[in-house]
This record gives C-alpha cells, structure tokens and sequence, in this order.
C-alpha cells in the first residue's frame, strides 16, 4: 500500500508463474532487482510515516500527498519531470564510473563546473544566432564538467589518491570557484541582493518541451542515460570497462589500457553532470549563481545507488526521487512540515536500499529448487 | 593599543588564533575516524554526525542552559549514528563507503528538519580559558583564548596514540584492522571490535560538532559545516593513522581555513572565497604529494576497503 514498485513488483510475481512455470528461476536475477529495491523503498517509506507521526502528522496524509504532489496531477507530473532532468544526468555521474568500480559522489561540483562553463560561452558568443550559442553551452559544459571528473579519475589512475574523497573535495573547491568568478570578474553590476553573472539571454535559452513545462533538459537526460546503456553493455569498450572493473589485474593482463578507461569513463561521466548544470542555465535559471548548488549532484548519487547503477534503471528511478523532491513543496505547505523533510526521506531511502544489499540471492522462492 | 597599529601582524595571529579555534572539530573528527578505521572499516558519514552533533548540542544546551550537557548529547547522537553505521556494514555485502556516503545525506537531512526551531533562540554557549592575559595586544588575546574541548583534544592525542601501542583495547583494534582472521582466530569477534570503534568515532566527531555550535561559530544555522568532516576524513589518511600526526595536520588544517577571514579583516577581500576553499585545496594537494599508485600507503590498516 506504501509503495506502487513495491506492488507492482509484487503483481509480477503472481501473474508470471502460472503461465510459464521455469519464469521465477529463469528471471529470478532481473526480478530481484525490482523486488528487493522497491521492498527497501517501501520500508523507507513506511519509517517516515513512523517519523512524522512523532511529530503528530498523519501518515496517511503524507502519503496522500506526497503522491498528489508527485503524480497526482499534469501539473504535478510536470514539475516531477523537471526536477528529474538534471537528477538523470548526475546520477551517471556516479553510475558510469562505478561500472569501473570507482565511486564518484563529486557530481555536483562537475554541474557547478559545467554550468559555469556552458554560461561563459553564451556571454562570450552573444550575438549570433541561439543554435550555435546553445550548441557552444552543451559543449562547453560537458568539456568542463567532464575535465572536473577527469582530475578526480587522474589522481586516482597516476597519484593512487582515493576517487571518493577527492571529488567530493572538488565540490566545495567548485563552489568556491563559483562565488569567487560570481562575485567578481563575471558578476553582472545590476545583481545587488543575489551575485549572479548577466543573462544569456531569452533568445538562448533552450524553452520547454512543445505543448508541456517540462523543458529540453528531460530529453537531453534521455538520450545521456540510453546512450550510456548502450555504451556500456553493448559496445566493446563498455565491456571492457565492466572487464576491468570486475578484475582489473585480469583487464591489464588481458592488455586493455586501464588508464584510457578510467580517463574516458570519468570524462564521460563529469560530462552529464555538467550537462546537467547547462540545463539548469540554459532552461531554469538564465544565469550562473549560487542557487544552482541546489543537491542535485548529492540527490543524483542516491538515484544511481537506487538504481543499482544501471543507466536504463536511472530513468524511473529519477523520475520517482524527482517527484519526492517535486512533492516537498505540498507537504511544507499542507501539512507543515519543514523543507528538510524530502532530505531525511531520501537518506532514509539510501540506508534502506544499501542494507537490502544483503538480500541479494537470498530470497527463497526466486532461488527454485537446488 | 589602537586597532591596526600592529599592522600585518594581524595576518599571522589570526591564523594562529584560527589554529587553536578552527582545528577542534577537525581534531575531534580525526582522531574518532581514526579509531574507526584502526579497526578496519572507513566511515565517510562524519560530515552527518558533525552536523547532527552541532544541531543536537545547541538544542539541548538551549533547553537545559548548560553547555556540557550538549556537548555530551552531541556525543551521545554520534555514538548512535556510529552503531547505526555499523550495524548496517555488518550485514553481509554491504559496502561501507556507501553506507557512509548515505549517512552522510541522512544525518544532514535530520540535522536540518530537527534543527529548523533552533535557528532562531540563542543557546548557552562553552566558555573559554583566557590564555593571554599577560599580553595587551588585543589581537594575542583574542587569539588564546582557548576552549576547554581543544585542551581536551590535545591531550586525547598522546593518549590515543599510547592506547593504540600499548593497551589491550588498542592491541584489539589494530588486530582487526590488520587481519579479521587472526582477531577470529583469538576467539573476538570482528564486528563487535568494529561496532564499538565505530561508536566511539561517531562519538568523538558529535562532540566535534558540538563545537561548531557552542563555541566557533557558536551558532546554529544550516551552512555550519561544509566538509569539514570529510575533511577531516582524508586527514587521517596523510596523518598515516597516527593520532599525534592527527594532531598536527588539524593545527595545520585550522590555520588553512582562518587565513580567508584573517585576510578580509586586514582589508583583502578579492579573494575571499578562493581563500576560504584552502583546506580542501590543502587536503588535495597533501592527498596528491602523499598518495603513490604503486605502494600502498605505510601505516595503512590492511582490512581497510578505501586504500585497497
């Protein structure tokens, strides 16, 4: 009743068998991988109903409304999709790199990185025509947020620095930069209250998808996280990166060269992310300033866990912690609770999905009969 | 004694005060995570515990009025989040990195709902020994006047680094740091030696938030900490796990991240947030100049996942 994946994880249990008797076993790996997250989410949601209870809110309320928020209604789906769009592209931020067995939480400071990058070309190319100024901000905001990564996978692959706690080193060095360039060389003189640099224009900005709010953005994290899929389980170079995240002694006897990977992997991967912050420049904010540290690199770490890495199961899974997040508005206004709740939600959810690690292969009825 | 008289002097003494003062929570945090990863296991999630600990430290002190009382809560709240920490890595397959990096999330999450009331009242706050009385520069003064956790910091040092030599509990840890096996083989149990190092790492990092929120800044508000429990993670791993090379790294660390404020009071402005940034930038140097791909690092607990 908690959760729908939970539900509907649970529907295919009990439809599959009956037609095909060898399904469970055959299928038993893939439906673990619904099964036992969504069961991990419903726990998670169950403890925050407990949580606000403490606090004498009603559960069901919270459920109600978090739901209603998220996807009970076309302007509520509209603002989920939104705030999926970005979470697309961080999370491959950390899911590409762990294919090589690297944990890269630094994604937002690759956004930050990117949408600096992606606003210093519009300002430099003002004047000509909007599709070659956007095609230089996709550009140069995946060079820059791309680079960022890359520094993070270098020092790991030539210094043996550990990935983890420099890129999230990086992202205060990031932010730094950010205020730093914001309240200086490229601030615009007219943003008194608010540091922020000049627009890039209405003219460059990349609009909304024809007939909805959702903007562009949602199909750039489409195309990212397919491609990505199709990178990493279907081409040669993405199973050699699954080669050697799996055994790297194995990849370099079998001569594969580590480096490139883990160089290529981390760009590629800093890259969504500053696409990432080029979306939100270039189709929410219109300008570079501090607003744009809003913990989509931090919530992006949380969808790529959620989704056991998988680029294809990013997409889902961003679009639900897009609408908890979208839902954070009505529960703040509804039922008063503070803006901080959606943080406590999704951390909850993170311990949940990462103690349900242990299930794995443990589930009686999917393992058949030995 | 007029204010500028002493001229650039400011600079130094206010890095030097910022030692002293900004270095608690760094000191604190490294040697807790150094006794966590002693035993073997990494716990990336004390940048939560130290916000939690700052969050839950300036609550209480504000509802009984007496300081200590938070600080005690605040090590109390880390111990919890330390067994949950570790109660979750006991389960088979679970990766602590992660673990750490979701608690991390999760306790800035419940700092910020549970910490939304507090924002507003002014809580008690720790006093200070006053170091500098026999000086009349104002600056000295200000910058030795000491808080009772530092001098408690300082002193935890030496010990730790004894305890870990020398004492039954310390011989425990390093075991199960250094080989699970041989601690199984002399009939301990791993996780329980884990579970309790963990407990009092968190410990020590909530008293380390405690800090944050009674005495520097001394106030509660969301952008209390940003990173310096992650910071103070990676110092552990250039101090090479030693407690006293803690110490060090902390003073050195403190005096990083005074010298943006103690530039702008002297009237350098320009680069105020590039200076703020220096313990990280710092860190990732040090990280770069210590760390080598070829060796594993001296020092290095071997059960530990992170150094591999």
């Amino acid at each position: 009743m908690t959760s729908e994946a939970a539900d509907s994880a649970e529907a295919i249990g009990a439809v599959a068998p009956a037609a095909d008797p060898g399904f469970l076993q055959r299928h038993g790996g893939t439906i673990e991988y619904v099964l036992i997250p969504g069961a991990a989410l419903a726990g998670a949601l169950v403890v925050f109903g407990i949580f606000v209870m403490l606090f004498g809110k009603n559960p069901l309320d919270l459920y109600f409304y978090m739901y209603y928020g998220a996807f009970g209604t076309w302007f509520s789906w509209q603002n989920t999709l939104t705030r999926a769009a970005p979470l697309i592209l961080t999370a491959l931020c950390t899911a590409l790199p762990a294919q090589l067995g690297m944990v890269i939480i630094g994604g937002e400071g690759a956004l930050l990185i990117g949408a600096l990058s992606a606003t210093s070309a519009a300002l430099l190319l003002q004047g000509m025509p909007p599709f070659v100024v956007q095609s230089a901000m996709v550009i140069a905001g995946v060079i820059g947020g791309g680079l960022w990564i890359m520094l993070a996978g270098a020092l790991r692959q030539y210094r043996g620095v550990n990935e983890t706690i420099s890129s999230l080193l990086l992202v205060y060095i990031a932010l730094a930069i950010l205020n730093h360039l914001v309240e200086g060389m490229m601030r615009d003189p007219a943003s008194l209250n608010k540091p922020s640099t000049r627009e890039i224009g209405a003219a460059n900005m990349i609009g909304s998808i024809p007939g909805t709010d959702v903007h562009w953005g949602l199909v750039f994290g489409l195309i990212a996280a397919v491609a990505a899929y199709i990178l990493i389980y279907h081409t040669v170079f993405g199973f050699a990166a699954r080669v050697a995240g799996g055994n790297i002694r194995a990849a370099k006897i079998v001569g594969l060269g580590v480096s490139k990977l883990i160089l290529t992997i981390c760009f590629l991967a800093g890259g969504a992310a500053g696409l990432a912050g080029m979306v939100e420049v270039a189709a929410v904010q219109g300008r570079t300033n501090a607003n744009l540290a809003a913990g989509y690199g931090f919530t992006g770490i949380l969808v790529a866990f959620l989704a056991r890495q998988n680029p294809l199961a990013i997409i889902p899974v961003a679009i639900l912690l897009g609408g908890i997040s979208a839902s954070g508005g009505l529960l703040q206004r509804r039922l008063g609770l503070p803006d901080a709740s959606v943080l406590v939600l999704q951390g909850i959810i993170f311990v949940f999905v990462l103690a349900s690690d242990a299930l794995y292969g443990r589930i009686g009825f999917l393992k058949g009969k030995s | 004694m007029a204010d500028g008289s002493i001229g650039l002097w400011t600079v130094p003494l206010a890095v030097l005060g910022g030692a002293i003062r900004v270095s608690t929570p760094f000191l604190f945090v490294s040697l807790g995570e150094c006794i966590t990863e002693r035993s073997g296991r990494i716990n990336l999630g004390l940048e939560g515990t130290l916000v939690m600990g700052a969050m839950s430290a300036y609550g209480i002190s504000y509802l009984t009025g007496s300081p200590w009382l938070g600080v005690l809560a605040a090590g109390i709240t880390g111990a919890l989040l330390g067994a949950l920490h570790a109660g979750i890595c006991s389960l088979p397959r679970v990766n602590d990195v992660a673990v750490g990096i979701a608690l991390m999330l999760f306790g800035t999450g419940l700092a910020f709902y549970l910490g939304k009331p507090l924002i507003e009242p002014t809580a008690p706050r720790l006093p200070a020994i006053d170091f500098g009385w026999w000086s009349d520069i104002p600056q000295l003064r200000a910058a030795l006047r000491v808080n009772v956790l530092f001098l408690i910091g300082v002193l935890l040092a030496p010990i730790l680094y004894w305890a870990f030599r020398t004492t039954r509990w310390g011989l425990l840890i390093r075991t199960a740091g250094e080989s699970s096996d041989a601690a199984r083989a002399m009939g301990h149990s791993v996780l329980l030696i884990r579970l309790r190092a963990t407990m009092v790492g968190g410990f020590l990092a909530g008293i380390g938030g405690s800090f944050l929120s009674l005495f520097y800044p001394g106030s509660w508000n969301e952008g209390l900490s940003s990173g310096q429990g992650i910071t103070a993670v990676a110092l552990v791993i250039f101090a090479r796990w030693d407690p006293l090379l803690c110490l060090w790294a902390s003073l050195a660390f403190g005096g990083a991240a005074a010298l943006g404020p103690a530039l702008q009071s002297v009237g350098v402005t320009s680069g105020y947030h590039l200076f703020n940034a220096a313990p990280y930038i710092l860190t990732l140097a040090i990280m770069i100049i210590t760390c080598s791909p070829k060796r594993t690092l001296t020092g290095a607990p071997a059960e530990l996942s992170i150094t591999r």
